[in-house]
């Protein structure tokens, strides 16, 4: 919905995950974006795997041509679900090539965690480590006196990327929450189990285990589960087979990333040994990967085996034959283990169906509980997330546990909505010049606060402010040379001294009289004392932060009571 | 006493009254304590102290320490406690003057001592050993020690606060019993004036406005009530119930807590529960104002009653019923539910707010559910609990557990949200279920309530704790199910749920959470111990893939699965190998690779838990007869203990006696030997064939040097229950007229060996390297010798032995004392030493 926002207004664009920058080259490549994009090593390395992976799928079946007919609202509405109801399709755009990719990707500017970018002097960000994929993070973005916590696809569970940072998000103004797990109602752990089970169910029947995934991600846990699986449900014997195109640039790159892991994996490294067990199941042959299934696989194939591979749509890539292949066999198995897509619509055209299938979302992603615990934890003052996160789930619409609960309420958003963040900008932090600051002279004027008058000039660039000292009074022309215009600075006049203090009626009356003023009264107003001079037709109205003297036509006299109210005064 | 034992006595004495010794271990006091407590429980008479002046000498000197030890204070209050249990030792002490200076106004009691929690409870202790007679009784009333008794039951240690309380009901009972010449009535009521002092400090702070006080007082009355069953009782309570009533309808005082506890056990008592009267009025009106906490127990045990008004057993069920009227009524459209109860005995309210808490909510209804277990676990229930609606409570909750109930109510939606994943209500529930499938009447919910058990097997979020006891709640509602369907030929909806069990079970078994898997298994051998006689159930299980996951699991990495395993694998074995009509299972085990594979475990399995199950299951196969079909039995057997005499884990050589044990009797019943005694004698001809066949049974398959290695066991369960096999075995193959004497034997090559042995066995677990190779002259495979060996060798003797405890020979009297001079005689050297 590029409509929503002008994209070549946007100057800096933060990557939370590889999952959610599929559309990068859209924007990159498309819209006139000239600003900066930041995300960490991992992110952009693994994200290019995946596009890789998506842009090789699409290109080995080039189409010869393309129908758009059927986009247009008359047709579309006269199509099969869930064609007829796709939405926005003349929207929709052929996939990006691999130079697209590697231009967009060159635009990307690599950051680690806790690394603090500086934002046009504006804004600090920060990225985070969130605990859910290789280089996974969550974005601080705070200006002195204001902090923004910008948290997405975060996991609190002990998985291979390096824990989340929870610890960095306290005492936010504002926590925007999003990209929490898609099926609230299933625990990664048990999923895992279940994965486990049905897998060694059909592999010890004879049959085969279709597992559609993306390269990289949960298949990096399933395959460490499998390793300490395989040896005690007995199927040692069995072949794993990972099939992408990118599948040995990501077994390979998942061990390089040593910083970006567990505390468990990092150990490793220093043994040395490979963080993840993959290693071992490749060198005893147990796991074998290959680009495609044209090639070695073909004659490696042996039957009853496990094959992972994509795409988990079940639309394109290597995964589409196997189901053509093991479709009709009620002995074979196809696991869907990705949580993002419904494995019922990847399904349909196969149907009919002999094979088994099996839904193991694994989505390590925070639920709700942990949700809650997370924002007792962290204590955001205000927690900003979809309107979806604020009720529950449309099929379970008895389940008020799947919805999150915090005190204030969360303020929701929906597509296309512009929210006004709850805070306001008060204070922006100045600094003074030292040789300004040299020339301070703080006075004291309660015990623990001291005073000092500043003349300077204001100077700012870039979002930051500095009080510099103030020119020196032009110099009589004595140099011909003319006066740049830069140089023309502001005149400074002479300052009038500040006063503080405040006036004590009752010695103020008692000064009065012993300058011969014996009429004296004093009347209490709302807002501090009227002293009356009724002779002198004159009064004096003393307030908290002002003092006023009123009298006609007498200016001596005038003078001569303010020079006594400023006997009570501090000068500065 | 013995002589010895008198004499070391003064030397006992004087060491522990000596205050540089080092304090003598607790233990060693207890021993001491129990030994005197022994020696005066039957002798009333004062020779002990007059004989051991040095008893008197011992607590005299005690208590002229300047500093005494807490230990050897409290030890000396308690031993004169025991001493003076006996109304002449009493009054020998008395002489003295040693007991009021321990128990006394000026004793320990006033000294910097009493400070130690253990010197306060020695005093208690001593006065309550005392507290036998009358003169007991004056001496510590006159001399103002019930005061201090009623101080120590707010004591800070618990041990002394709650021994004052015992102290306090014994002598208030025994002033009681003693002291009235003519039975208490209300209307004269006369007590003893020792009894009159308790009463009145009862009285005194039952109304007090001290909450600490009131607790005090109603913990005695509870305890009272309990332990006296005497028509004074009643006298008592009349003095004291209004005041009791009131806490219950005051809320100024916190005591309704202990009220029902008081009340419990006064229904048990016939001097209340008798009675038509006032004593369940207050009962009814303790439901009624308790809080449902504070209630459930009282109404748990009102129901336990089988003397009890009928108005008030309602009431208690429907104290008990509430809140899972409560969750029915929220788990229902409004109209839907009519209600469980006519009427609720206190306001519905109340239990909806603590079912509405996040904090109560769990607590209140597993409190609930352990009730209903406990009642459902009596075997005669004195009232009818509505199952049905016990079974929909219970499917209620653990789908709202599981998050499967969409509730209409807001009260509905606020527990489900409670409750979801909370895995104490849902095992509570499941124990529960287990224990209702054994009532009838609840069998129209069965099929649903099978759809939410398969639920719970199926969903991956179950936990293994709750898959265990859904697994046993399984189990027992499958047998249930079977017995319905037998009755009501609904066999479709059997064989369909017992399909989906298997299908899941397939799954479970393959589970990667160990756990999981050994629950799975331990399930299939319930399930088959009780239904292998149903066609439908073997039919199921046969066509399912379980027998051949169950198979594979015998080689599982976990020991406690594989053992488990095998436990499965051996059941499995009565439906596929060993049934008449065997069906055949395509799969790689057969029946010989089966034992040959329980075998393999037996001999090579590095842990206990599965070489235990084998053992047991070769044993269980033996009982039913089933090895006969399968090998040459003789051959079996021999093969196993083979096996297992070399194992290093005694449990598993225990089971292999087991085994032994069971081969013999049926050897010797199938060849005729009479068994039994009482049977008739057969010809001494035939009777003597058949001796021999199975003695040289009993030799070929090497029994005997197993049996008579275990006798020298280093564990002992082995070696007594090898004694026992043979004994049994002596009892079967010589009437006891014909025991030969062992005497005579020696001459022959046969005796010597014999000689041998029996001096081998008489070193026991000591005998080291015990060769059954023949090398010591005693052939264990010749039936001559075996025979010899079981007529002489005094297995009598050796069974002794044997079933003497371990530490026979300290545990004397005579040898406690002596470790205590032996700990005080070691203080003696070291001194030496330093000189």
């Amino acid at each position: 919905q590029t409509e929503l926002l002008d994209l070549s207004t946007v100057d800096v664009i933060l990557i939370s995950n590889y999952h959610c920058m599929m559309a990068l080259p859209y924007i990159t490549e498309y819209t006139g974006f000239t600003g900066t994009v930041y995300a960490t090593e991992p992110t952009v390395q693994i994200g290019r795997l995946l596009m890789e992976e998506l842009v090789n799928s699409i290109e080995r079946v080039p189409k010869a041509q393309s129908a758009s007919m059927w986009k247009n609202k008359e047709v579309q509405r006269l199509l099969p679900a869930p064609l007829k109801d796709a939405v926005e399709v003349s929207m929709w755009r052929k996939c990006y090539t691999m130079p697209e990719v590697n231009a967009a990707l060159s635009k990307i500017q690599l950051v680690g965690y806790s690394q603090k970018i500086e934002l046009f002097g504006a804004v600090q960000v920060t990225p985070l480590s969130s605990g859910y994929a290789l280089g996974s993070s969550n974005w601080i973005i705070q200006s002195h006196y204001e902090k923004v916590s910008y948290v997405s696809g975060s996991s609190l569970l002990t998985t291979h990327p390096q824990p989340m940072d929870q610890a960095s998000l306290k005492n936010s103004d504002v926590l925007i929450l999003t990209g929490l797990t898609q099926i609230p109602t299933a625990n990664p752990d048990g999923m895992v189990g279940e994965f486990c089970s049905n897998l060694a169910m059909t592999v010890r029947n004879g049959g085969n285990v279709l597992v559609p995934c993306y390269p990289s991600g949960v298949i990096y846990d399933l395959l460490e589960c499998l390793y300490q699986y395989i040896d005690s449900a007995g199927l040692s014997n069995v072949p794993f087979y990972f099939i992408s195109p990118v599948a040995n640039s990501s077994l390979e790159f998942s061990q390089i990333f040593a910083e970006w892991l567990c505390h468990n994996k990092q150990t490793k490294v220093y043994l040395p040994e490979p963080p993840f067990p993959h290693a071992e199941l490749i060198q005893t042959n147990k796991l074998k990967h290959y680009p495609s299934i044209h090639g070695d696989f073909s004659n490696d194939f042996k039957q009853p085996c496990v094959v992972f591979t994509g795409h988990p749509s079940l639309r394109f890539g290597d995964v589409v034959h196997f189901m053509e292949l093991w479709g009709k066999s009620s002995l074979n198995t196809v696991i869907f283990t990705e949580p993002d897509f419904s494995y019922l619509d990847a399904l349909a055209p196969y149907q009919p169906l002999a094979m088994k299938c099996v839904y193991c979302p694994i989505d390590t992603r925070l639920n709700f509980i942990q949700v809650s615990k997370l924002l007792k934890e962290v204590q955001p003052l205000h927690v900003v997330c979809p309107e979806q996160y604020t009720q529950p789930p449309p099929t379970q619409s008895h389940r008020t546990d799947l919805m999150i609960d915090c005190q204030p309420p969360p303020m929701s958003y929906r597509r296309a909505e512009v929210l006004t963040l709850p805070y306001k900008r008060r204070y922006e932090k100045i600094e003074i010049m030292p040789e300004l600051a040299d020339s301070l002279v703080p006075l004291e004027i309660k015990p623990g606060i001291s005073l000092a008058t500043v003349s300077a000039v204001l100077h700012t660039k870039d979002n930051k402010h500095v009080l510099q000292l103030p020119p020196k009074p032009p110099q009589p022309a004595a140099s011909k040379k003319r006066k740049r215009v830069s140089d023309d600075v502001p005149e400074c006049k002479p300052l009038k001294p500040l006063l503080s203090g405040s006036i004590p009626v009752d010695q103020f009356v008692q000064t009065l009289e012993k300058h011969g003023f014996s009429d004296v009264k004093v009347e209490d107003t709302a807002k501090g004392h009227i002293v009356l001079l009724q002779e002198a037709e004159t009064l004096i109205q003393i307030e908290e932060d002002s003092t006023h003297i009123i009298c006609d036509n007498d200016e001596p006299l005038r003078v001569k009571l303010r020079d006594l109210v400023l006997k009570f005064l501090q000068k500065f | 006493m013995t002589r010895e034992c008198s004499l070391l006595l003064p030397r006992v004495c004087a060491a522990l009254a000596d205050p540089r010794q080092p304090g003598s271990d607790d233990t060693c006091l207890e021993k001491l304590l129990d030994w005197f407590r022994d020696l005066t429980q039957f002798d009333p008479t004062a020779s002990l102290v007059q004989d051991n002046p040095c008893l008197t000498e011992f607590i005299a000197s005690v208590l002229a320490l300047p500093e005494p030890s807490a230990s050897i204070l409290s030890f000396t209050l308690r031993l004169a406690g025991i001493l003076a249990a006996s109304e002449n030792r009493f009054q020998h002490l008395q002489q003295e003057k040693l007991l009021v200076r321990l128990f006394g106004r000026d004793g320990p009691l006033n000294s910097a001592v009493w400070e130690d929690a253990s010197v306060r409870s020695g005093w208690v202790e001593g006065v309550h050993s005392m507290m036998h007679h009358q003169p007991a009784l004056h001496f510590l009333c006159n001399g103002g020690g019930i005061d201090v008794i009623f101080t120590l039951q707010g004591d800070p240690s618990l041990f002394v606060a709650s021994a004052a309380s015992q102290l306090l009901v014994h002598m208030l009972t025994l002033s009681v019993e003693s002291e009235t010449t003519k039975p208490l009535s209300t209307k004269d009521c006369d007590w003893p004036a020792c009894a009159q002092m308790i009463i009145k400090r009862i009285e005194d702070s039952l109304q007090s406005s001290s909450a600490s006080h009131i607790e005090q007082s109603l913990k005695l009355l509870t305890s009272l009530f309990g332990s006296c069953r005497a028509t004074w009782t009643e006298v008592l309570w009349l003095g004291i119930a209004k005041q009791i009533e009131s806490f219950l309808t005051e809320e100024t005082v916190q005591a309704q807590h202990m009220l029902a506890n008081l009340l419990l056990n006064m229904a048990w008592s016939p001097v209340f529960c008798d009675t038509e009267g006032s004593f369940w009025a207050l009962v009814t009106s303790a439901l009624e104002h308790l809080t449902p906490v504070q209630a459930g127990p009282l109404a748990v045990g009102i129901l336990r009653l089988y003397k009890c008004p009928q108005d008030v057993r309602i009431q208690a069920l429907t104290v008990l019923l509430q809140p899972m009227d409560c969750i029915l009524r929220a788990a229902s459209q409004p109209l839907e539910y009519a209600g469980l109860l006519d009427e609720s005995v206190s306001d519905p309210i109340t239990v909806e707010s603590l079912l509405s808490s996040k904090s109560s909510c769990a607590s209140l209804l597993c409190q609930t559910l352990a009730h209903l277990e406990e009642l459902l676990s009596l075997i005669r229930l004195p009232v009818d609990l509505p199952y049905t609606s016990l079974l929909r409570f219970l499917m209620t909750i653990l789908q709202f557990c599981n998050g499967f109930l969409s509730p209409a109510s807001p009260l509905g939606s606020t527990i489900s949200r409670i409750l979801i994943n909370c895995f104490r209500v849902q095992r509570s529930a499941l124990d529960v279920l287990a224990a209702l499938s054994e009532r009838k009447g609840c069998d129209t919910l069965i099929g649903s309530l099978f759809d939410v058990l398969l639920a719970y097997l199926e969903s991956p979020n179950t936990s293994p704790t709750v898959l265990k006891k859904t697994f046993q709640a399984t189990s027992k509602w499958l047998v249930r199910l079977q017995e319905l369907s037998c009755s009501n030929s609904q066999w479709q909806q059997t064989e369909k749920i017992l399909q989906d069990v298997f299908l899941v079970l397939q799954k479970r078994l393959c589970s990667p959470c160990w756990e999981v898997r050994d629950s799975s298994l331990e399930f299939l051998t319930v399930l088959i111990k009780c239904l292998r006689d149903q066609d439908e159930f073997r039919q199921s299980l046969l066509s399912s893939e379980v027998p051949r996951l169950t198979e594979n699991l015998l080689e599982d990495p976990e020991s406690y699965v594989r053992a488990s395993a095998v436990t499965a694998v051996g059941h499995l074995a009565f439906i596929t190998y060993f049934a008449p009509e065997s069906p055949v299972i395509g799969n790689q085990y057969n029946k010989e690779n089966t034992v040959a594979k329980l075998q393999e475990i037996l001999s090579t399995d590095p842990e206990g838990f599965p070489r235990r199950a084998v053992i047991s299951i070769f044993t269980k196969w033996l009982r039913q007869g089933c090895t006969g079909q399968l090998e040459d039995t003789e051959k079996f057997v021999s093969r196993v203990i083979q096996t297992v005499e070399h194992d290093l884990d005694w449990e598993v050589r225990l089971g292999g006696l087991e085994l032994v044990e069971v081969f013999c009797s049926q050897t010797i019943c199938q060849l005729g030997l009479p068994k039994c005694p009482y049977a008739p004698v057969s010809s001494a001809v035939t009777s003597s064939i058949h001796q021999n066949e199975s003695l040289q049974i009993f030799c070929r398959a090497k029994l005997f040097s197993f049996l008579f290695q275990s006798l020298c066991d280093c564990d002992k369960p082995v070696g007594q229950r090898a004694c026992d096999i043979l004994l049994g075995l002596r009892g079967n193959f010589y009437p006891i007229s014909t025991l030969k004497d062992s005497q005579g034997t020696e001459d022959s090559p046969a005796g010597h060996g014999i000689a041998w042995l029996q001096r081998t066995l008489r070193q026991g677990s000591l005998a080291q390297n015990f060769p059954t190779d023949g090398g010591n002259g005693v052939d264990f495979q010749d039936p001559e010798s075996m025979m010899l060996a079981l007529g002489t060798i005094d297995l009598e003797e050796l069974h002794g032995e044997l079933n003497k405890s371990s530490d026979h020979v300290e545990k004397s009297p005579q040898s406690l004392l002596q470790d205590i001079l032996a700990t005080g005689g070691t203080i003696e050297e070291n001194e030496a030493d330093c000189y």
